[in-house]
This record gives structure tokens, sequence and C-alpha cells, in this order.
């Protein structure tokens, strides 16, 4: 009790200091007045009374230090009186401080941003029961091209198989990809976008999700295939979209041509298993339209594997079932269809941990991230190096203040101290300018790779975890930054600072290998920079085959399968309208990430092992997309499929050694035979960075055994624009197609455009990011290079002057004050340069016919790191020649 | 060079001696109690004044005594110090464990001067 009542107590006194010290003052004075009345009174003289009044009393200092020690809490007062002054001595050196301040909020700023991204996206576990409990099944193997592949996607006869099988050990729920649909609420004139996936219907309950509204899906709509028509809205969609509406049960909605029933709200946070892409509405995976295919793969497994259970036993027994599924599916089909199930029959099954979720940006970005954050920890590095260097030179110019405080009795824990919060003070400011700065810069960032196709919406909480790590990174800072103030404050010998100086020679070396380590760092930084860019450039550049400006892809679906007839007479309409150049009809657009392939045969040839590329197109497709015809002719309204196809160069080079196919022919899967009546030039099938697919080009409309065209409700018609932007012409277009035809609905209008720099995304994200880090690493190693050679120059001063004096040249001084830095400088570019090579098989898969060996790539960084370092020289060489011997030797 | 403080017993048997003083005296300003002091040590403890004056604070400050300006005899103005309820339980709680220090201590001596042959 006491001792509370003290503690509270000595805590007020550190805000009455001066009340108090007053009071002391008074009674003491009054004290003494007593005392020497008393021996006045005693009969002793003044001056006598005096003197044994102040005897008795004692030291008057050492009461007053004694009280003063009692009345605060005297570590807090220091800590105050230390901030207070630490503050006052960055004020001092305005520019210096900003610059570091800057810094240091630009590279904690870059590490928060980086981390909530790389949590958000690939660490943070999903907000569900026992999430790491969660695993994902996955087959691995060589795939039906020859090539290694990796697969996450399964049927779902086989996923009912191994659900049954392993049911009271292990639960398995299907989990589709998430999907940008047409639903609509009302008629099919108002048709919006939602983001919808297929689920299990057990997957609620085991997620331990409560419905926020309404019910969640359940086993029951597990029963049977299309008869489930319910659908669970997202908390997010459901404020978003329907306005938190409370009526919202029993609404219904179409897509495709069921009606759907809404029977629930999820509860807040849960947007699905794939961070990034959040889920608007749930619907049971039975009514999925391949629900009962077992040739179409669309769903991930993910299997909840209770605590304690061993992994490799349930391995192998889903692997076993798998297998099985699919010899027998290998038993049933017909001829070469064998080949196309043989592989994977073949695969290899593993149980991967799925944790945070199973989203396919995870594994387009995970390099990515981990190499920007690489990058980022590089900046974090140099900052703090630069820092490191800064404080040194500053402590070294307070050597003399120090030494001072030493001898009047400063305890050495009170100097490191003083350090430390001097330093605490600029990485506070620092990391809250970088808070700001990271809250800014983390949503940019995450637009970069948000396109047209996949909206990324990644959630960037600030939750515990990243404020964790803001305090972890905020400790790092502070003691990298007053750990060597504050040892050399420690360390300080009173008389040796006082007479003038310590030796140089020791700190000087210090400061040296901590600007190799600097440079070394920078030259990484801007050789990775520079492979990045190379990339984005190479792959940017790479030759199409067809012309992608001006062109609109507008996506049309028609309510019931229509006549090609109809489909034409359409395009004539649009054809006909002001502004457009030429039309055409196509499956799918090129580079628009959609694929079909299959297995070619050619009579009197051995089966081909690699598969051809398909795509089907009306006439004047060709001259639209204006890729070069080179042999024979183009589509005539009269083809049709199968019979005439049009191949390009790698086509004929796979197929008939590189020899003129015109007028050969080949079957499709041993059933439909075509005739080549054209060849042309190559183009990129469906990725910038595969290498040219032989790819056959097949007639829009499609015919049956007598010749009967079959009804088509999807395509894509291909619109040429005469203006250089397509985009303001859209609107007219779909209008055109309302109006011609109001049973012809648009579901996507995009340009040619958007889907090749939808190629590039990540390439354009990594450059972008990869230069701007490099811009600032090279502008912090030049400023942490100027700080040391300046600083060299003033101690040097003295001897810099004698020389001058006695006849040295202007170049002498410069090489002797440069010579140790920059041979630091070389040390660490060749170290960054050794860096730079080893890490190219790390990053090989990111790079695009770019060799970290290459010339160029070595010589960019090498270049930068050069003229940086000469700038950076520049100034105190300048200062150091212009020394005036005569005026510094007075002075001195 | 820090200041060396008192020890313990040093501090804690001078703040003994104040609270008795004031319980004695009542109400008593800092020049007072140490006039008191003396006078009863007979001045055989050679305690610098000024020593008093952190006593007192710490006193105060645990909430054994209270202290406010007054006048003193002479119409100076001094700063007036007693004893709290606090004060005077800690008084009769210090005081017995005195006394049973100075029994057990007591009880030693005893016993060596019975060993004399």
């Amino acid at each position: 009790m006491k001792a509370l009542n003290r503690s509270l107590a000595r805590f007020h006194g550190l805000f009455t200091k001066r009340r108090d010290e007053r009071r002391l003052a008074e009674e003491l004075e009054q004290h003494l007045a007593m005392a020497i009345e008393d021996n006045l009174r005693a009969g002793l003289s003044e001056a006598e009374a005096n003197r044994q009044a102040k005897l008795t009393f004692g030291s008057v200092q050492a009461t007053v230090e004694a009280y003063r020690d009692q009345r605060t809490l005297r570590w807090l007062e220091s800590l105050a009186s230390d901030a207070v002054s630490g503050w006052r001595q960055l004020k001092k050196h305005r520019t210096a401080s900003a610059s570091a301040g800057l810094s240091l909020a630009l590279a904690t700023g870059a590490s928060i941003a980086a981390f909530q991204i790389m949590d958000a996206l690939l660490w943070r576990p999903l907000p569900v029961k026992n999430p790491e409990q969660l695993y994902v099944l996955a087959r691995a193997g060589i795939g039906y091209d020859g090539k290694p592949t990796d697969m996450t996607t399964w049927t779902y006869p086989s996923f009912q198989r191994m659900r049954d099988a392993v049911q009271g050990e292990t639960e398995l729920l299907a989990v589709s990809h998430s999907g940008r649909m047409d639903i609509t609420y009302h008629s099919d004139q108002e048709m919006e976008k939602a983001n919808l996936q297929y689920v299990s219907g057990s997957l609620f309950r085991s997620f331990g999700l409560n419905p926020a509204l309404g019910r969640l899906l359940t086993e029951d709509d597990d029963r049977k295939t299309g008869s489930h028509p319910y659908a669970v809205l997202s908390n997010d969609y459901w404020v978003r979209r329907l306005g938190s509406d409370p009526q919202v049960v029993g609404r219904t909605f179409r897509y495709g041509d069921r009606v759907f029933e809404i029977v629930g709200v999820a509860p807040e946070r849960f947007i699905g298993t794939d961070p990034g892409l959040p889920i608007d509405i749930f619907l049971p995976a039975m009514m999925h339209p391949g629900a009962d295919r077992d040739d179409a793969v669309w769903h991930r497994t993910l299997a909840r594997v209770p605590p304690g259970a061993s992994l490799e036993p349930l391995r192998q027994k889903l692997e076993a079932i798998s297998r099985g599924f699919e010899r027998e599916r290998m038993e049933r089909a017909i001829g070469s269809s064998k080949r196309g199930v043989d592989w994977l029959t073949k695969m290899t099954l593993s149980l991967r941990p799925a944790a945070s979720g199973v989203s396919p940006l995870q594994r387009t970005y995970r390099q990515s991230l981990l190499v920007l954050a690489l990058l980022v920890i590089l900046i974090l590095l140099i900052t703090c190096v630069n820092l490191a260097n800064l404080m040194t030179v500053r402590a070294a110019s307070r050597a003399r203040e120090m030494a001072l405080r030493v001898s009047i009795g400063a305890g050495r824990w009170r100097l490191i101290q003083m350090a430390l919060v001097e330093s605490a003070i600029l990485a506070f400011v620092g990391i809250s300018a970088g808070t700001m700065f990271a809250a800014w810069a983390a949503p940019v960032v995450v637009g970069q790779i948000n396109h047209a196709d996949t909206p990324v919406r990644l959630a960037l909480l600030v939750d515990m975890r990243v404020l964790a790590f803001g305090v972890l990174l905020t400790f790092g800072v502070v003691l990298s930054l007053g750990l060597i103030p504050a040892l050399r404050a420690a360390g300080v010998d009173p008389i040796t600072a006082l007479k003038g100086g310590e030796n140089p020679q020791s700190r000087r070396r210090g400061m040296h290998t901590l600007i190799a380590v600097q440079v070394a760092f920078c030259f990484l930084v801007l050789f990775l920079a520079g492979v990045f860019a190379s990339t984005l450039e190479r792959l940017s550049n790479r030759p199409l085959g067809f012309s992608a400006e001006r062109i609109l892809n507008i996506e049309t679906i028609a309510q019931r399968g229509q006549s090609p007839v109809f489909w034409h007479q359409l395009g004539d309409r649009l054809r006909a309208t002001p502004g457009v150049e030429s039309v055409s009809l196509a499956s799918s657009a090129l580079l628009g990430g959609m694929s079909s392939n299959s297995f070619i045969s050619i009579k009197g040839q051995p089966a081909n092992p690699n598969p051809a590329y398909f795509h089907n197109i009306a006439p004047e497709w060709l001259r639209v997309m204006k890729i070069p015809l080179i042999d024979g002719r183009d589509f005539r309204p009269g083809d049709s499929s199968p019979g005439a196809a049009i191949v390009n160069e790698a086509f004929a080079r796979e197929y008939f050694n590189g020899e003129n196919p015109i007028g050969r022919s080949f079957a499709r899967n041993e059933r439909s035979s075509y005739q080549i009546v054209g060849l042309v030039k190559d183009s990129p099938y469906r990725s910038l960075r595969e290498p040219i697919l032989p790819v056959a080009y097949l007639p829009f409309q499609t015919v049956d055994a007598s010749g009967t065209p079959h009804p088509i409700r999807f395509g894509r018609f291909i619109v040429r624009t005469i203006a250089d932007d397509p985009l303001p012409l859209a609107a007219a277009l779909r209008r055109e197609i309302a109006q011609a035809r109001p049973d012809f609905r648009v579901s996507e209008i995009v340009t040619q455009k958007e889907l090749v720099l939808a190629q590039t995304v990540r390439e354009r994200l990594l450059a972008m990011l990869a230069i701007f880090f490099a811009a600032v690493a090279a502008l912090l190693a030049g400023i942490g290079l100027y700080g040391v050679l300046d600083y060299s120059v003033l101690q040097r001063r003295r001897e810099i002057g004698i020389r001058l004096a006695i006849g040295a040249q202007g170049t002498q001084i410069a090489s002797l004050v440069t010579k140790e830095v920059l041979s630091m400088v070389f040390l660490g570019a060749a170290v960054g340069l050794g860096l730079g090579l080893a890490s190219g098989q790390y990053i090989e898969s990111l790079l695009y016919q770019v060799k970290v060996t290459d010339i160029n790539i070595l010589a960019i960084p090498s270049l930068t790191v050069l003229a940086v370092a000469l700038l950076a020289a520049l100034a105190p060489v300048l200062r150091a020649v212009r020394i005036d011997p005569v005026a510094m030797l007075r002075a001195e | 060079m820090t200041i060396r403080k008192t020890t313990d017993v040093r501090q804690g048997t001078l703040a003994l001696m104040v609270l008795k003083t004031l319980d004695v005296m009542g109400k008593l300003h800092g020049y007072g109690i140490a006039r008191r002091i003396a006078q009863i040590s007979g001045d055989r403890l050679a305690v610098n004044q000024g020593t008093l004056y952190p006593v007192l604070l710490k006193l105060e400050q645990e909430g054994s005594i209270a202290s406010d300006w007054g006048t003193s005899e002479n119409n100076r103005k001094a700063r007036y110090y007693q004893l709290t309820r606090v004060g005077r339980k800690q008084l009769t709680a210090e005081a017995q464990q005195w006394e049973e220090t100075a029994d057990i201590i007591g009880r030693f001596f005893t016993v060596k001067a019975e060993d004399l042959p």
C-alpha cells in the first residue's frame, strides 16, 4: 500500500516540478534562517552563527539531489529530457534528418505494404474453423502434350467416388473456380455480372459458418444432379448489390436456363476459398452442368484431415481410387481417345496444405511477390546501412559532448539511452510516415493486377498480424539505427575525446565496409530491375502475327440456338453501322484464354503425339484480324465443319515437315475429316509466353452428318473500327444488336488490345516496382556515398591542407580522398554481380528470353553504380581540392 | 559520481524518529523536528539536518504524514508537518518491531555475560 502510494506520488511529481522545487527552496531558506536566529540568540557572532548553521545542516546540494531523486521517477524524466534534446538535435541538421526520415519512410512503407499484400494473398488462414486441417488434392505427372503438368481440377463423378470412400475419416469438399457470369433479377435485357462459385453443400458446415440471414447450403443440397436450385449470397454482395435487403430470402434470379432461389446470406468476412477473388453467389455443386460428366474437370477438391491423422495412407487411398476411375474411363474410350485419358491414369496424387485458400492468384503471383519482398528487404537494408552511417557521423561529431557528459558523471547506460532515444524518434517519425505511404501504396499495387477478366479485390486488413509485423519492424529499425552510436557513446574515453579526437581509422573502416554492403545490395536491385524490364519489353514486343489495334470483341449469346444465317445477318447489320470498317465471327478471341485441342491423324503417317489447336472462324476473319494468307484461300460462305480447314505455318512444320499442306487432309480424333484449303502466318494462340502452337482454323458453322447446320448459341463478333479508339463504338453496337435481334444479348465487349495487355500484367507489375525500387536504391546509395566521402574529407582536412601546402596536385588529392571508398564500391559491385548471377536459377520462370548472363543485362547496373559513385564523389572532391591550407591551419 | 544514499537502516530509524517526534509534539516544522531529534538523541547522532527533508518527502508520499504552510513563532512562513492516522498506525507497528528486535539482541548479549568465567 505504502509502495503504491509512493509510486503514484512520484509519477505525479513528474508534472509538478517547478512548484515542488520552489517549495523546497523556501523551506530550506526558512530552516537556515531559523537556525541562524537560534545561534544568534545563543550568543554566537553573526559570521559564526552562519557557519554553524550551515555546518549542522550539511550539504544543501546533496539535500536537493536526494530530494529530487525521491520526488519523481528519475528514469522517466531522463527519458523525456532525452527525447526533447534528441528532437532538437534532429532539427539542427534539417536536411540530413529529413532525408533520413524520408528514406526510412519509403523503405518501411514499402515493407509494410509488401507484407500486407503477401499476407492477404498468400499467408493469412481462411476465416473458417480449423483452417490448418484443410488440404487441396492435386495431380502431377506428364501431360497429354508430353510436358510435365500439374492440375488441381477434378471431375465430379471421380470426386464423388473418392468422397464416399473416405467418408468418416476425411471430409472431401468440391469447390469450383470462380467465374464472372451473367445473371438477371428481372428480364434478359437487364443482365448483370456476378462472381459465382459452385460448392459442396457440406462446405458451410465444415467451415463452421453460421448464416447472417436465412440458411446456408447443407448436405441435402448435394443429393441429386440439377435438383437444388438454391443460392447463398456472400455478405459483401448482399450489402453492396442488394442494399442489405432484409427480405432477400426467397428472391430469385435467372442464371443460364435455370431460376435460382436465394435461401440465405453467408456471414461477414467469408468470401470463398480464393483470396483475391471474392465470391458473390454460392451455388450447390450438383447444379453445375458438368456434374455428371466424367470427362469435364471443373472443380478443386479440398480435404479436411482431422488432427493426428497421417497423410500418406490417405493419399495412397485417394490416388488408387482416382487412377482406378481414369482407368475405367480409358477402357470405355475408343481408339485414339484412349490417349487422351492414358496420361491421367499415371498421375501422382498429392495433398497440399491449403490453410490460406486455393486462389489461382496465389500460383500466378507467389514467386513475383517473393521477388518483390526480396527487393523490399534489400531497400530496407540499404536504408538502415545509410542511416547507421549517418548516425555514426553524427555521433563522431558529438564525441566531445559525450566525453564531457561522462566526465561530469553520466553513466554509460545514460549515454546509451540518449543515443537510442534519438534513433527511436527518427524511427517513429519515419515509420509513421511509412505507414501512411503503405496505406496508399498497397491498394495501388493490387489495382495493377486487376483487369477486366479477373477483378481482383484483396482485403488489405490491418489486423494483429500486420500490427505485430509493424512493431517488429520498428524494433529492428531502432536497434539497427541506434546500436552503433549507442555502443560508440558507451565506449567513449573522455580524455582522448576531450584532447581532440580518437583514431579515425577504425571508424572509417567500419563505414567503408558498410558502403561495400550497400553497393552490393544496390547493384542487385538494379540488376533485377534490368532483368524484369527487359522481360517486359521482350514480351510486349513479341510479334503478334495479327493486328490488335482498333478491334472490339463482342461476346454474344442467343436465347436459343440460331441458324448461322441469322448470325451472319447480324454481322452484316453491324458492318453497316457507321464507324465500322469490317466485321467477322469467331468462337472465341485470340489470346482470350480459351483453348481447344485434339489429337489429329494423317493418312499414311504414324500417330503424332502432339495435339493440334483449333479455332472456329467465319469468312473474312483473317482479313479483319489482318493475318496474312500465304497460300490458298480464305473460307467461303459455303464452307462448314467438318470440311475445309486453314492451317498456320507451325501446323505445316509439325505435321507435314514444312511442305506446303494445301490439298492435304487430316482427321480430328479419328472422326471428322478436314481438307486444308489455306496456309496463314503464325500467331500466338492463347498465351504470349508460349511458343507458337500448331493451329487449324475451322469454319464457324458446323454441320451434322446430313449437312444440316447446327444451331449456334454462342459467338463472338470481331469488329474492326475506323477510329483509333474502338471503345466509343461499343455502346452503339450493343444497341444495334439489341434492336436488330432482341433475342440476342451482348454478354461482354472487350478490346483486343486489352486482352493483349492482360497477358503481361504480371511482368508489368514486376518491372514497374523493380524500376521504382532501383531508383530508390540508387538514390540511397548515392546519398550514403556522399555522406561518407564528405565526412572523410572533413576529418582529413588538416592532412589535405598540409599536402596542398607542400605542393600536391588536385588529382592527387582527389585520388587520396576517393581511393578507399571507390575500392569499396568496386568490391560491393563485384559481390552484387555475383549475387545477381547466382539468382539466375531462382527467377528463371519469371523471365522471358532473357538470360542473367546477357552482356547488356550486366552492363546497366555496372554503369549505373559507376555513375552514382562518380556523382556522389564530385562535391566532396571539389571541397577537398578547394581547401585553403592557410585558413585551415590557422583555424585549427 | 552519484550521491551515496544513507543506508536503509539509517533512513528507517530517521523516519521512525520523525514519526515519534510528531506524535509527541503534534504539528511541527522541519527545523523544529531536526532540533527535537538532536535534543533527544543528546547530540550523539551526528545526522546532517539536510538529510531530514528527503525522509519527510518519503513519509509524505507514503501517506504517513501531511504537510501544510503555516506561520511560525517569529512570524515566519514555514511548512508544518503532522501525523496522519496511517502514520500513527505505522508508528505503533514499528515501535513494536523495535522492541522485539531489541529484546532478542539483548538476550544474546545477556547470554554472553553469563558465560564469562
